[in-house]
């Protein structure tokens, strides 16, 4: 039945703190138009963030000193939605609890969140803006911190729900940061309705899930209620139309999965819903590294293992995730070979590592997408911000063909640059070699068909991430430099708030891997349970484990999975430092794909003119032209008017004759007719 | 209860006409005595000041009625034109009580709103608003179907002069359109009343208008008038809904009836826009809930595939037309179109979920459309334009003005922990659980709500000051601070914790449905046998296992709800 869980009134203040120093700096920037001295409105944001995280290691504490079966705290605040009784009683509480999914998602959020908090004081500082605004952007941040606890922390779907479009109004209003350019607005709204597109499926998979247990008596929205009653509703069916694919019926499950996943694919940015990301690089860096790398783009992934009870339930929409993901990961690692700018290289990365961690949950690997989800946070995060350093020593230069030769000038940054590049890439024993490591194996072991191509895609991947992002290397701090002479003379390493948060970052990029250590490794130096996140997820993710495979085999895929980067370092060294003349070659002979690439495969241009403006078009000409203005009060009303107006000056009129014997005649059959209805 | 609080619906109702009447009474008396009267500037006040009361009032209403019960309550009733049946009989449930509640909070907002707004005639234009205000109070509160019909043609006239005398260019048109366009569902409203009185004469032996039976009195009221659902092709339940249905569905207003709707906002001055899409609006929804559901159950029914599809393509099409708009006002005009389709929907879901989600999603879009007209409002009193082309970085020389104008966006889009959510969520799982297809449909009217107010967002407030004219403009000042903060608190209340009004709300709404259960069981016993009427034959056996096992919400109304286990509930 259900588990209750230890009540622990803790659990609320993690998100609330956020939100009281986001009301805050609302209400005096807002309302009172008083703002607060910068320097000490982002010193109580960061406090808000950095005490959120030390009570969250508090929860963990506690959630630790309860046996490994029944760690879970709830916090059960108040009814916030509540309608319906007997079997459709929908009750949506505010409520959060803390399994160990939770936790590890709320440690991240927290940690890396204060990191990147720390980070931001020292990178708005120098926003020379007029649109600027430091406790505006701190205010965002905070309520962002918020959503996104509240989204990992809710213990019913529609709280997630909250925290799922609070996060997402937030990176709406970061994105758009800088309001004053036109660009920057429009970057924010398209993220904010590609979501909405995201959402629509969320909402339909919600109330689907609700009706079905309702049918069978247990409606539900919290986690705990649906995977208690979930049994009941695996083997239903709807029926469908036969004209439909898979006809007659479709298994719910299936449906239901495939709909969250579509709200995976909005937040998350996997095909066909990612175009929103890369142009979210338009918000300020420390934005991109917090929500658009570490924290909120990661809902989706949290959200499939959140529900991995149902996704193990429905094989047909976990291969859809999996093989999802591993084209995601695919194409959106060929875009990033050919960009320029250097946080899109790392935006089409980010894509594409979400996509790995898709691979991983639609092949069973809830942990090892969990896994990957943690130390990407970290490394990515980590490149984020470093590349923010280097856009701050170029004043604000973004295109990686004027950079080069920065490894002399940037002394600190350079170092914790590389540990992000060596973490992603995937070279031992670096954080990201781990994980990888793990959705490798996941996705061969997996039953999903085809999971060998899914295996060979993984490792395609892997040999363009060492790739671009030596490329990208290179590119910044190797070779010659093509920064102009009077900038180069200013290129510095930033100030401490800047880079002391890289440092941290660092070290956990370096060493997260160590968290979840593969059991194969734990061997080799003597440590039982070596993958001690795995052991301490488990009790969540009970279902759907793939199964184990040999140990050589696994040290096979090690070795080729190293070997893989090893030849994409090579290639990036090969064609970026020892000819750099040949990628403009390969550019100039394979301009077609050059163009389809650096373009993004025309993606933006397509859905422009398949779906955004025929329906503009057919809304204005047709719906609005055609429907309101004409159909309807052209003809309905007006029409009417017209008619009315017209009988009554052709027709009436001449009954007014003013001839009596007319009057007389009408009269007679007047009263015939009256006569006639009274003796029928 | 006190003697105050007996006729305090009676009071509350009639006060800001009292005070539009000794307004006038006291100029045209100064007149005739060739007196100076009341300065002019003490007009303005001496309204703001009566709304306020009123508004402090319905406070009062709001906290001396019961939720628990589910009856009408504050009931009074006095005879009027007894010989035919015609009483003055007010009362009001969980539904109605919103609404008063709206009505008076919206007004005070609205006369401060439009503070400089008005400058000819003024004394009129407040005797117009007040006493609109009073029409629309007393046919949210009556309970006799006649004394409903004198308020509801009552309020055509304040609003018809508010748009015709202090409107844009096109004023005359915009108000004939809005006259006719009501008048004709009314008079067909009308003749079908008449029908239903005769009929209810026939069954009787009483003339009666009464909706129930008043306190104490013996025989039923119309609504325990059995109307026919059969015959060839007079089918009286099935005209005299579709009669009803007609002139609500004008008021609501559904596709395809709602052209007169962007015409009368377009040229309404801003507090004209405002009643009309807070107040007016609602009269058509209120009056499914109030009369034609209840009095024609069966018809009702079998109207509903017409009129979920009908709500549906109000919010598609609404949505997709507002998407185009180059008028801010049109835009949002459009969108109160694809709202109301929400809400209708949420009604004829004809379940708990649905129709508590309709009647708070009533309440909100009163608030937030209210909150945006008095925006746009604020945004032509500076630049003198309503066209989104004109504007463009308004969030620069306005910060104030962006952050209200977004917070209002939000919840017009219906985004968490904002009003609009709470009432789109219930109506969604209300019409999931009702009819999927028409839920899936509607959850699509989520994305373009996005897409058409983002759009209009960004263009407005976002973007560089290209215009020179929008550079200096001058940011809210403390009047409209006031206004906007007062939309902007319950705005996010509601959002938060919107349990105090849906545990109001609910009760009734369950009352409702109870009715028509039964009314449905006792009018089809001959014609057909319902699926619903064998649920109504064996509910206790069978639900009351049930009851057990689910958990019960801990609050306060489900230990009051009539039927706890009643199943289709």
């Amino acid at each position: 039945m259900v588990d209750v869980g230890t009540e622990s009134d803790l659990l609320r203040w993690i998100p609330l703190l956020p939100l009281l120093v986001a009301a805050y700096h609302g209400i005096s920037i807002g309302v009172l138009r008083r703002p607060t001295v910068p320097r000490v409105a982002a010193i109580f944001s960061c406090a808000a963030v950095l005490l959120s995280f030390v009570l969250a290691c508090i929860a963990l504490r506690d959630l630790l000193a309860l046996p490994p079966d029944s760690r879970m705290l709830v916090d059960d605040i108040y009814t916030w939605i509540g309608a319906g009784i007997g079997s459709r009683a929908l009750s949506a509480e505010v409520s959060f609890q803390l399994d160990p999914l939770s936790a590890v998602m709320t440690l991240v959020v927290t940690f890396v969140g204060s990191m990147i908090h720390i980070y931001s004081i020292g990178y708005m500082e120098d926003d020379h803006r007029d649109d600027k605004g430091t406790q505006r952007f701190f205010c965002y941040l905070n309520l962002f911190t918020f959503s996104m606890l509240v989204l990992v922390l809710g213990d019913n779907l529609v709280l997630m729900f909250l925290g799922w479009e609070g996060v997402g109004l937030c990176s709406y209003l970061l994105i758009g940061f800088w309001y004053s350019d036109s660009w920057n607005a429009y970057c924010g709204s398209k993220a904010f309705i590609v979501n909405r597109i995201g959402d629509f499926g969320f909402l339909i998979g919600l109330f689907l899930l609700f009706n079905a247990l309702s049918e069978i008596g247990h409606p539900a929205v919290s986690f705990a209620g649906i995977q208690a009653h979930f049994d009941g509703i695996v083997e239903m069916t709807i029926a469908v139309p036969a004209w439909m694919p898979f006809a007659p019926e479709w298994q719910l499950v299936n449906v239901i999965g495939l709909c969250f996943f579509l709200g995976a694919c909005g937040k998350s940015a996997q095909i066909p819903l990612y175009v929103w990301l890369p142009d979210a690089m338009a918000g300020p860096t420390p934005v991109s590294a917090l929500i658009h790398a570490a924290t909120m783009v990661t809902a989706g992934v949290y959200m499939v293992c959140r529900l991995s009870f149902l996704y193990a339930a429905a094989p047909e929409a976990s291969a859809v995730i999996a093989w999802t993901g591993a084209i995601t990961a695919l194409v959106a690692a060929t875009i990033a070979i050919t960009q320029n700018d250097i946080k899109k290289v790392l935006a089409y990365s980010t894509v594409s590592q979400l996509g790995y961690m898709f691979l991983a949950a639609g092949c069973g690997g809830y942990t090892a997408a969990i896994f990957h989800l943690g130390t990407h946070a970290f490394f990515k995060g980590l490149l984020f911000l470093a590349a923010g350093a280097v856009i701050l020593a170029m004043h604000h230069e973004q295109d990686m063909r004027k950079m080069g030769g920065l490894w002399r000038r940037l002394r600190m940054t350079r170092w914790v640059f590389f540990a992000g590049v060596y973490a992603i890439a995937g070279f031992p024993p670096f954080s990201g070699f781990f994980s990888k490591d793990e959705i490798l194996v996941a996705a061969w072991a997996s039953h999903v068909p085809g999971h060998t191509w899914l295996y060979g895609i993984g490792m395609l991947t892997a040999g363009l991430t060492a790739f671009y992002m030596f490329r990208l290397w290179y590119l910044t701090f190797c070779g010659e430099s093509r920064v102009p002479s009077d900038v180069l003379s200013h290129v510095k390493d930033p100030n401490g708030f800047v880079v002391n948060p890289l440092w941290v970052l660092a070290f956990f990029s370096v060493t997260a891997g160590l968290v979840g250590l593969p059991q194969i490794w734990g061997d080799l130096i003597g440590i039982e349970e070596s993958n001690s996140l795995a052991n301490f997820l488990k009790p969540v993710f009970a279902a759907g484990e793939p199964h184990h495979i040999a140990h050589s085999t696994e040290y096979w895929m090690a070795f080729w999975a190293v070997a893989i980067a090893l030849s994409g370092t090579a290639l990036a060294w090969l064609l970026y430092i020892k000819k750099p003349g040949v990628p403009d070659r390969i550019a100039a002979t394979l301009s077609g794909l050059y163009r389809t690439l650096l373009n993004k495969y025309y993606i933006d241009e397509l859905y422009d003119a398949v779906i955004v403006r025929p329906l503009v078009v057919f809304s204005d000409r047709v719906l609005y032209r055609i429907v309101d203005a004409g159909v309807i009060d052209g003809i309905g009303a007006n029409g009417t008017a017209y008619g009315i107006r017209a009988v009554a000056a052709n027709g009436l009129k001449y009954a007014q004759s003013g001839l009596a014997q007319n009057y007389i005649f009408f009269m007679i059959v007047g009263a015939v007719a009256i006569v006639g209805y009274l003796l029928r | 209860m006190g003697e105050f609080d007996q006729h305090l619906l009676t009071i509350i109702t009639f006060f800001p006409l009292v005070t539009a009447l000794g307004l006038m009474a006291t100029s045209i008396l100064a007149k005739l005595l060739g007196a100076d009267g009341l300065p002019a500037s003490l007009w303005k006040p001496i309204a703001l000041a009566s709304s306020i009361l009123t508004f402090l009032l319905s406070l009062r209403l709001f906290a001396v009625f019961d939720p628990l019960e589910t009856g009408f309550q504050l009931v009074e009733h006095a005879p009027w034109i007894p010989e035919y049946g015609i009483q003055y009989f007010v009362g009001i449930d969980g539904i109605s009580l919103l609404m008063v509640l709206l009505t008076t909070f919206l007004m005070p907002i609205i006369l401060l709103a439009s503070w400089n707004d008005i400058s000819k005639s003024l004394r009129n234009y407040l005797f117009f608003m007040l006493s609109l205000e009073t029409g629309m109070l007393g046919a949210f509160v009556s309970l006799n179907l006649f004394q409903f019909y004198v308020f509801w043609e009552a309020m055509l006239v304040p609003m018809y002069f508010i748009i015709g005398v202090w409107g844009g260019p096109r004023r005359v048109y915009a108000a004939v359109k809005f006259f006719l366009f009501t008048m004709v569902g009314s008079l067909l409203m009308l003749l079908a009343m008449l029908v239903l009185y005769y009929l209810n004469f026939d069954q009787t032996g009483v003339l009666n208008f009464d909706l129930v039976a008043p306190p104490g009195g013996e025989m039923g009221g119309l609504l325990q008038t059995v109307v026919p659902v059969d015959g060839i092709w007079w089918k009286t339940q099935t005209w005299l809904f579709a009669a009803f249905a007609l002139a609500f569905a004008i008021k609501v207003p559904m596709f395809p009836l709602h052209t007169w709707l962007p015409d009368a906002h377009v040229e309404a001055p801003t507090s004209g826009s405002v009643v009309l899409a807070g107040v007016l609006l609602k009269m058509g929804t209120y009056g499914f809930l109030r009369f034609a559901i209840p009095l024609f159950p069966s018809a009702a029914v079998e109207f509903t595939p017409l009129m979920m599809t009908l709500s549906v393509i109000g919010i598609v099409y609404g949505s997709l037309v507002a998407m185009v708009q180059s008028d801010i006002k049109k835009l949002v005009a459009y969108s109160s179109v694809a709202h109301l389709g929400f809400v209708m929907l949420g009604i004829f879901a004809l379940n708990v979920h649905g129709l508590t989600g309709g009647v708070l999603q009533m309440v909100n879009h009163g608030l937030s459309t209210g909150a945006l007209f008095i925006l746009v409002g604020m945004l032509y009193e500076r630049r003198h334009t309503r066209q989104i082309a004109d504007f463009g970085g308004e969030a620069r020389p306005m910060p104030v003005f962006a952050a209200c104008f977004g917070v209002v966006t939000m919840s017009s889009i219906g985004l968490p922990m904002l009003n609009g959510f709470v009432g789109e969520f219930l109506i969604l799982v209300g019409t999931f659980l009702a009819a999927p297809i028409f839920a899936i449909i509607a959850t699509s009217g989520v994305v373009l709500a996005a897409a058409y107010m983002l759009w209009m967002f960004r263009r407005v407030m976002f973007g560089p000051v290209d215009n020179p004219e929008n550079r200096g403009l001058i940011d809210l000042g403390l009047r409209e601070k006031v206004v906007m903060l007062s939309l902007l608190i319950p705005i996010i209340w509601i959002g938060v914790y919107p349990n105090p009004l849906l545990r109001r709300i609910e009760p009734s709404v369950i009352e409702l449905i109870r009715q028509l259960e039964v009314r449905r069981g006792v009018v089809e016993v001959e014609t057909e046998v319902a699926p619903e009427v064998d649920s109504e034959a064996a509910p206790e056996a069978e639900a009351e296992p049930e009851a057990k096992t689910e958990t019960a919400k801990p609050d306060a109304p489900d230990s009051a709800l009539p039927d706890e286990a009643e199943e289709r509930l």
